[in-house]
């Protein structure tokens, strides 16, 4: 069954443990000594001396003897026929070695069409019409990079254009069809339903209180500083591709392409070398990356192709665009009784999300949040536009920002309306601890949450009550000043095998480790870090539990030939897979180190027992053997019977996924006169578990915030009615710089995973995910007095200017 | 395309070259002179990951040509801290202030030459001084710390120098 279906979300139920209470605390818990470096140490990031000092090997510094470059033909209407193409002049050009049509692809097998992530369908390039505005329309590839860019003006293409469909609520009328390829000629892609409507329906006509609000969670793009690319190098004499290529997921990759191009899996290599940024944005396989791959292909030589960022703000995948029709139900006395979404999810041209195969709206039936609620039902339907396919995530996991976003926002416009404070209203509401193992009424099972707690200690920090005692001092002088709160509950970790898998590959992830003789070690994971600072934090959690420093321990990731089978990074999913992979091989380790230190030591396994770095006899602990030891003695004098050498290999299923959360304050000023809005504070209290480096966990966070702080104010992919893209380069879709951005405050509880090894949680994304409703909510609160409900974001200062305008303040 | 023969003093090496006279300076730098510390982030000017100091001032590489530098002295990133780390490596090293390392090289670049014109900053100083460089993984606050870090170390230097 394909995600191209209707469906009901379906939940298996997680084993016993897999959810529980568990005890909050604040301090960061640390086991080992500074020279071994375990968890909780703050420890200087191994992988950055290269950085640092311009030695960092990103996929543009590949250089191969012999190496072409591919430039790309892009599509200047949204929706238009091809009625010809003529490169004869280009190919005239001297360097010029190739140009590669639809034509071309289709003849060499059928690769003019591939497969999306997500079961649907995509253009590599298009043989009759394009679909969105700079779509790939041919390639050209060249012996230098400025002549293949000379040669793509020289490719004459004859369109005649088609109306484009921007809208889509105008694209499920169904006037103008995006996908003539379909069987059916609908723009309709599918349906899906989480909850029981049944259920929510009565709780909705017992309601003593309900609010309703339509809102939009716009098109934006992940804009890593690094755009994609690749070089592909096939080898005619070994029938070997060899692929450099800025991706988050190489093996699905590998697996993906040998599926599309029929090239046998273990003749394809893909080298993900160091990554300048991911954030969803390089998951997905982009027309470019197999364009690039049959260049090198039909020319035996090496190929580059490195995107401008024009290209790629223009072509690749978007993440949100997110119609949202929400309404909440509340008794009498303020109680959340139910909730009632419907959103109609526009794709662009193709289906090309990232999600778990079996949820094609992603995780957003998480959208019940932080909050307790007898009943709720959640609708959406995804239609095709004549935009770029997408949509990815942009440092989320699979549409949580927007089912965060549309409930966060809902509860403020509830206890506004019931005139009771945004805080107390959330502490009335939230699920209780003592509630877990608590099952949402979408079906998930939180694994553990303390949502109390976290607030609690936000206020306390923000000096919350002093705040509102400054507003109504302040709005009595007509000054604008508003204080927003979010207290979001993520999920991530994707995923256990019986429910999630992407194009039936389960989404489990692997760690393999290798213990030297000298007792140094080296070990690789089936994800792929893209600055998240997996050879720091993965060496801390071999270190924790096995006691080899981290220092001594090599982190390798992102080589399909020696690394073992994963499904990558992203959706915060490295440390609840991979990183309990790491835990479990470690174990393995420990278990033959024991049977190893018994037979030095000429004592029974029974009597030993583990301290730090060492197994040593109950009761005497001078008489013990160190790793370093047992890997010396595990290739030099192991026990007769026992295989040689401290390998072990973990592929991770684990039982549940993880659920962070946390809660955000953010106090803004607003300029009555222009509408511009200054954030004076934004205090963010984070649980994401056991924390592995409170540096790398901070650096996370505060980089988690700037892009949250990014789409709540500034960026915003926008199209004219004729689907042209009019943020398309960085001088109109604005990311913040370090003048936008705030001083984060940042604060911690500590609510460990019952199931996870490390207790861990995971947290790149968790700030990207709850700091916009928060700047929101910060900005409706400074103008709810003047009758203002709700404001869209990107929140600007035209919007605020307009709505104050509206609302009779005088400028 | 015509050629012209430039020569340019990179990181205290004479170079000489032959590019087109539209070559970008970040191209005869990364692809000529294979110092692929210098990155390319954008096409408009905007995101200064291929910041270097030329004839001692910050420029985004991909907006000069290689001709302009002819004659002239460029430093990037390579050239810091060839013997020890210079006070701004290890102020982003010890404040964790870069994650995927794409931005790095040239937020260094432009720091050394902001800290050069204002060894004293205010945080809000750095901030303005770093506006022309775009992270989009740390959001900025270590990056601040960290130029603060080497603004402290450079001074402390100076003093002892000064002292002795």
């Amino acid at each position: 069954m394909t995600h191209l279906e209707d469906r009901v979300e379906k939940h298996t139920p997680v084993p016993e443990g897999a959810s529980a209470t568990v005890e909050t605390t604040d301090e960061v818990r640390v086991t080992t000594p500074k020279k071994i470096c375990g968890m909780g140490h703050r420890m200087k990031r191994k992988e950055d001396p290269r950085f640092i000092q311009g030695r960092g090997n990103y996929v543009d510094d590949v250089k191969l003897p012999g190496m072409l470059y591919m430039d790309i033909v892009r599509s200047p209407y949204a929706h238009a026929k091809i009625l010809s193409i003529d490169a004869s002049a280009a190919l005239e050009l001297p360097g010029v070695v190739a140009v590669i049509t639809a034509k071309d692809l289709q003849e060499a097998g059928d690769l003019h069409w591939m497969p999306t992530l997500m079961s649907d369908t995509q253009m590599v390039l298009p043989l009759d019409k394009v679909i969105y505005y700079a779509q790939e329309v041919c390639v050209v590839i060249a012996t230098e990079r400025y002549i293949a860019a000379d040669a793509i003006e020289l490719v004459y293409v004859d369109y005649d254009p088609l109306p484009a469909v921007v809208d889509p609520f105008e694209a499920m009328k169904d006037e103008v069809i995006v996908r003539e390829d379909k069987e059916k000629p609908t723009n309709h892609i599918w349906h899906w339903e989480a909850g029981d409507a049944d259920a929510t329906e009565k709780a909705f006509a017992d309601a003593a209180h309900v609010v309703e609000q339509q809102m939009h969670i716009p098109r934006i793009h992940v804009s890593s500083i690094e755009t994609c690319g690749m070089v592909a190098n096939y080898n005619k004499a070994t029938e070997k591709m060899q692929i450099y290529m800025t991706s988050q997921a190489p093996h699905a990759h590998r697996t993906v392409f040998a599926l599309v191009s029929g090239l046998p899996e273990h003749k394809i290599q893909i080298i993900s070398p160091d990554i300048g940024g991911g954030f969803g944005g390089k998951v997905p396989v982009y027309p470019g990356y197999v364009c690039c791959a049959v260049a090198s292909l039909v020319t035996g030589k090496p190929v580059k192709w490195i995107e401008d960022r024009s290209e790629n703000l223009q072509a690749d995948s978007f993440a949100r665009d997110y119609h949202i029709k929400a309404r909440m139900a509340a008794d009498a006395d303020g109680k959340i009784t139910a909730l009632d979404v419907e959103t109609l999810a526009d794709n662009g041209a193709a289906d090309a999300a990232a999600n778990p195969s079996k949820f094609p709206a992603g995780l957003y039936s998480i959208c019940t949040g932080s909050y307790d609620m007898q009943a709720a039902h959640v609708k959406v339907d995804g239609v095709y536009t004549t935009k770029p396919p997408g949509g990815v995530a942009y440092r989320c996991s699979f549409r949580v920002t927007e089912a965060v976003h549309m409930i966060e926002r809902m509860a403020d416009i509830m206890a506004h309306d019931l005139d009771k404070d945004p805080a107390k209203f959330r502490m009335d509401n939230f699920i209780r601890p003592d509630q877990f193992p608590y099952k949402s009424p979408t079906g998930w099972e939180y694994d553990s949450g303390n949502y109390e707690a976290a607030l609690q200690k936000a206020l306390d920090m923000i000096g919350y009550d002093d705040l509102r005692k400054e507003q109504v001092e302040k709005r009595e002088r007509g000054e604008l000043m508003g204080i927003g709160i979010s207290s979001f509950t993520e999920v991530v970790g994707a995923g256990p095998s019986q429910d999630y898998d992407i194009l039936g590959i389960k989404m489990f992830d692997s760690a393999e480790i290798r213990i030297h003789p000298t007792g140094k070690a080296i070990a690789r994971f089936g994800t792929k870090s893209q600055g998240q600072g997996h050879e720091t934090t993965y060496a801390q959690i071999l270190a924790e539990e096995l006691g080899i420093p981290a220092s001594d321990i090599e982190v390798e990731e992102g080589d399909t030939d020696t690394a073992p089978y994963g499904l990558g990074t992203y959706a915060s999913r490295s440390t609840p897979t991979a990183g309990a992979a790491a835990a479990m091989a470690a174990r393995k380790i420990r278990a033959k180190a024991k049977k190893i230190a018994a037979h030095l030591l000429e004592v029974g396994e029974d009597d030993l027992e583990w301290n730090i770095d060492r197994w040593q006899v109950k009761g005497s602990p001078d008489q013990a053997k160190t790793i370093q030891d047992i890997a010396f003695a595990a290739y030099t004098n192991h026990p007769p019977g026992m295989e040689a050498g401290l390998e072990a290999t973990d592929y991770y299923d684990p039982p549940n996924l993880t659920f962070p959360f946390g809660s955000y304050i953010c106090v803004v000023d607003i300029d009555s006169g222009t509408g511009e809005i200054h954030v004076r504070r934004f205090v963010a209290i984070d649980d994401c578990g056991n924390i592995i480096n409170p540096l790398v966990v901070e650096g996370q966070i505060e980089g988690g915030l700037t892009m949250g702080l990014a789409p709540a104010l500034f960026e915003e992919i926008v199209y004219d009615e004729d689907g042209q893209n009019l943020t398309g380069t960085f001088a109109d879709y604005l990311l913040p710089t370090a003048v936008e951005s705030p001083k984060w405050e940042l604060g911690k509880t500590i609510t460990p995973s019952p199931h996870h090894p490390i207790g861990a949680k995971g947290v790149g994304e968790s700030p990207t995910v709850g700091a916009p409703p928060a700047i929101a909510n910060a900005v409706v609160d400074a103008l709810w007095h003047l009758g203002v409900r709700h404001i869209d974001i990107p929140i600007t200062p035209m919007k605020v200017w307009k709505a104050l305008r509206d609302a009779g303040v005088e400028g | 395309m015509g050629k012209h023969t430039i020569t340019v003093n990179v990181n205290g090496e004479e170079h000489t070259g032959e590019v087109e006279g539209r070559t970008l300076l970040v191209h005869f730098i990364r692809e000529d002179l294979d110092l692929t510390g210098t990155h390319i982030g954008c096409d408009t000017t905007s995101c200064g990951a291929c910041t270097v100091i030329l004839n001692g001032r910050a420029v985004k590489s991909c907006t000069a040509f290689a001709v302009q530098a002819d004659g002239g002295t460029v430093e990037t990133i390579e050239g810091l801290g060839s013997d020890a780390l210079h006070p701004l490596q290890e102020g982003f090293w010890e404040k964790h202030g870069l994650q995927c390392g794409y931005c790095t090289p040239g937020m260094i670049m432009s720091a050394k030459d902001f800290l050069s014109r204002n060894p004293n900053p205010t945080e809000e100083e750095i901030r303005w001084g770093i506006s022309g460089n775009l992270c989009r993984c740390t959001g900025y606050n270590k990056i601040v710390e960290a130029i603060q870090y080497a603004a402290d170390k450079i001074n402390e230097g100076d003093a002892e120098e000064a002292t002795t």
